[in-house]
């Protein structure tokens, strides 16, 4: 590999079509519109058509719902980790807090699912950046910590006080009844969350944050107040992952200590690695391909925290852009050799 | 009486625990999420060695404690190298190793039945009118005598001044010819023996079991960051610190109780006083 690059460096440069799409040439002919469009198409419309691919096959759609729960989960992190700089291996914390909330609110006060899901979004969200506020002052290695006890806290407190049905959790939570609402609502809420954040990041909000991730003193400096800014991230990342355990819940129609269990934490980081950093999209692309090799590997039990854990390593050590980062620069930059 | 007695014991216990990942955050700044995988994969291979193999224990411990020696060094030469400076990979992949190990072991590993090492002395004394198996007094001697050989060899060896060279200021002792990798390898090695001694005094106490390497991970990095990351002193105090504190509340409240002490001393002190009781004001910075 050393001797191979010793006279020679890849050089890389845009595409003459990615520099057109970039300004008002983008809708002077139809190849530009196209290449502008595709990718945006095909993950829209692909991931609209999927359940009624899927329609053949009615194990893999209910995979569909936990692949869009993750991906729900793994776009939170990777906005929080990679935009505002809050690195959460929590996530079934807030997993756990939206299904016990949207569990109790079912049970408790018999409302339905159209109800308590929005509630659980919200409130629950509200809860978990209550609880994190804090740590809120914590960064980089010290925040991991902390947010990493986090479900573990809870699961412990549950088991110890015995409330919310202790070991058992609480059964018998209403269904949403007709699965394409499921399927459509979890959809739905995938796409809206990669589009708003997206918006968000390139608005001025989008700007802090970016500040708040890169040099958070200079932030400071300049008169803002970053706790504010952070609460604010972690209100958006746990939002998706309460909606995420809300819809969990009433998909599986039950609510239990499982849901602040490892799998909620650590699957989401892992589809963010493989899928590329701070991209969103690749979050997402990571959940469609670690969530189904994580459900062939159901039968072999624990064997497939190992798998990804595996995966995760692998890709942070010998690929850590990630496959979004590396699909983009294919598509957007011509590549070659150069002597020097 | 009892209280103090199994109070102190508890608290050379999570010592113990915390000993290797202190260590190696001292040394080379790498918080070792695969701490407590380490912990149980030394109990597992002694087990191994021991029944499988049919070694004498005491052989079965000593090769143990090497293998772990080696797996620690691997993990850091052919992964952790690579991703050194980025905390957050460097968590997220020893975090994702330390899972590897124990996931795997659950599956393949430590299944059916239960697990369990001899204790080197079978029966317990009467110390103060309270009784205590031989088994928890070789822990706090074996802790003692750790922590002693600990300050040995850092104070007054060639490889342990180098040690604490790199931890004190890398680039200076860059300068002075110390090869930082290396170090950092050795530290991982001793790190990891260091976690495979606390395993194998700890679990003739009881069964070898996957859930022990979370806690040891969770009490480890308690310890460590109550009394400040990388501070020995610190460590050592806040094991007592929070060993009493468990102590009292399984005593007087429940022993459910036992982890959220510890997580609970994590967040308060976090919270309160981030650099942890003994850590150095020049962390503050990177901290908060």
């Amino acid at each position: 590999m050393a001797e191979a690059t010793k006279d020679r460096r890849k050089e890389r440069l845009d595409r003459g079509i990615k520099v057109r799409t970039d300004s008002v040439y983008a809708i002077s002919h139809w190849q530009e519109m196209t290449y502008m469009l595709a990718p945006r198409l095909v993950f829209i419309l692909g991931l609209l058509a999927l359940p009624l691919i899927l329609s053949f096959f009615p194990y893999w759609q209910r995979v569909i719902s936990i692949v869009c729960i993750y991906a729900l989960l793994a776009i939170g992190f990777d906005f929080l980790a990679n935009h505002v700089g809050l690195v959460s291996l929590g996530g079934g914390f807030y997993v756990g807090v939206g299904a016990y909330m949207a569990a109790l609110l079912n049970l408790k006060f018999g409302l339905p699912p159209v109800v308590t899901v929005p509630i659980a979004t919200f409130v629950g969200g509200a809860l978990c950046t209550l609880l994190f506020l804090p740590c809120l002052p914590l960064r980089g290695v010290y925040f991991a910590i902390v947010s990493l006890m986090f479900p573990l806290l809870a699961g412990r407190i549950i088991e110890a006080l015995d409330i919310f049905g202790g070991t058992d959790g609480l059964l018998g939570v209403e269904s949403f009844g007709n699965p394409w609402i499921e399927r459509y609502l979890l959809i739905g809420s995938v796409l809206v969350a990669v589009f708003v954040l997206r918006r968000l990041l390139i608005e001025d909000v989008g700007l802090v944050f970016r500040g708040v991730k890169d040099n958070d003193q200079a932030v400071k400096a300049s008169a803002i107040n970053i706790t504010v800014y952070k609460a604010l991230g972690v209100y958006i990342a746990s939002t998706l992952g309460c909606l995420g355990g809300a819809c969990l819940t009433h998909i599986y129609m039950w609510a239990g200590l499982s849901q602040f269990a490892l799998d909620y934490s650590i699957i989401p980081i892992a589809a963010t690695v493989v899928g590329g950093g701070g991209t969103l999209i690749g979050s997402v692309l990571g959940c469609l391909i670690l969530v189904p090799i994580s459900e062939m590997l159901r039968d072999f039990g624990t064997l497939r925290i190992a798998v990804y854990a595996l995966i995760l390593t692998a890709f942070i050590v010998y690929k850590s852009e990630g496959l979004m980062n590396y699909g983009t620069r294919k598509y957007e930059q011509l590549e070659r050799w150069v002597r020097i | 009486m009892e209280i103090v007695i199994y109070g102190i014991i508890n608290s050379i216990t999570l010592t113990l625990m915390a000993l290797g990942f202190t260590l190696v955050y001292g040394v080379s700044r790498l918080p070792n999420f695969a701490h407590g995988a380490l912990y149980v994969l030394t109990g597992y291979l002694a087990w191994l060695l021991l029944n499988r193999v049919g070694l004498y224990y005491p052989l079965a411990i000593i090769g143990a404690l090497a293998l772990t020696g080696i797996i620690g060094a691997a993990m850091y030469y052919f992964v952790l190298v690579r991703i050194r400076g980025m905390p957050i990979s460097e968590i997220i992949a020893s975090y994702a190793i330390g899972l590897a190990i124990l996931e795997g072991l659950r599956w393949g590993g430590l299944k059916g039945g239960t697990f369990t090492l001899p204790p080197f002395i079978e029966g317990s004394t009467q110390l103060f009118g309270v009784s205590v198996d031989y088994q928890r007094l070789i822990v706090v001697a074996a802790g003692l005598l750790l922590i002693g050989a600990l300050w040995l060899f850092v104070a007054k060896t060639k490889l342990g001044l180098a040690l604490k060279g790199i931890a004190q200021d890398e680039r200076a002792a860059l300068t002075l010819g110390i090869d930082s990798d290396r170090m950092a390898i050795v530290s991982m090695a001793l790190g990891s023996v260091l976690a495979g001694i606390a395993a194998l005094v700890l679990f003739p106490l009881g069964s070898i079991v996957v859930e022990a390497g979370y806690q040891v991970l969770i009490m480890a990095v308690a310890v460590c960051i109550v009394g400040g990351l990388g501070s020995w002193n610190g460590a050592i105090l806040a094991s007592f610190l929070i060993g009493f504190a468990q102590i009292l509340t399984v005593s007087f409240i429940a022993t459910h109780y036992q982890v959220v002490v510890a997580i609970v001393a994590i967040i308060v002190t976090l919270i309160s006083r981030p650099s942890g009781l003994f850590g150095r004001q020049k962390e503050l910075e990177e901290r908060v």
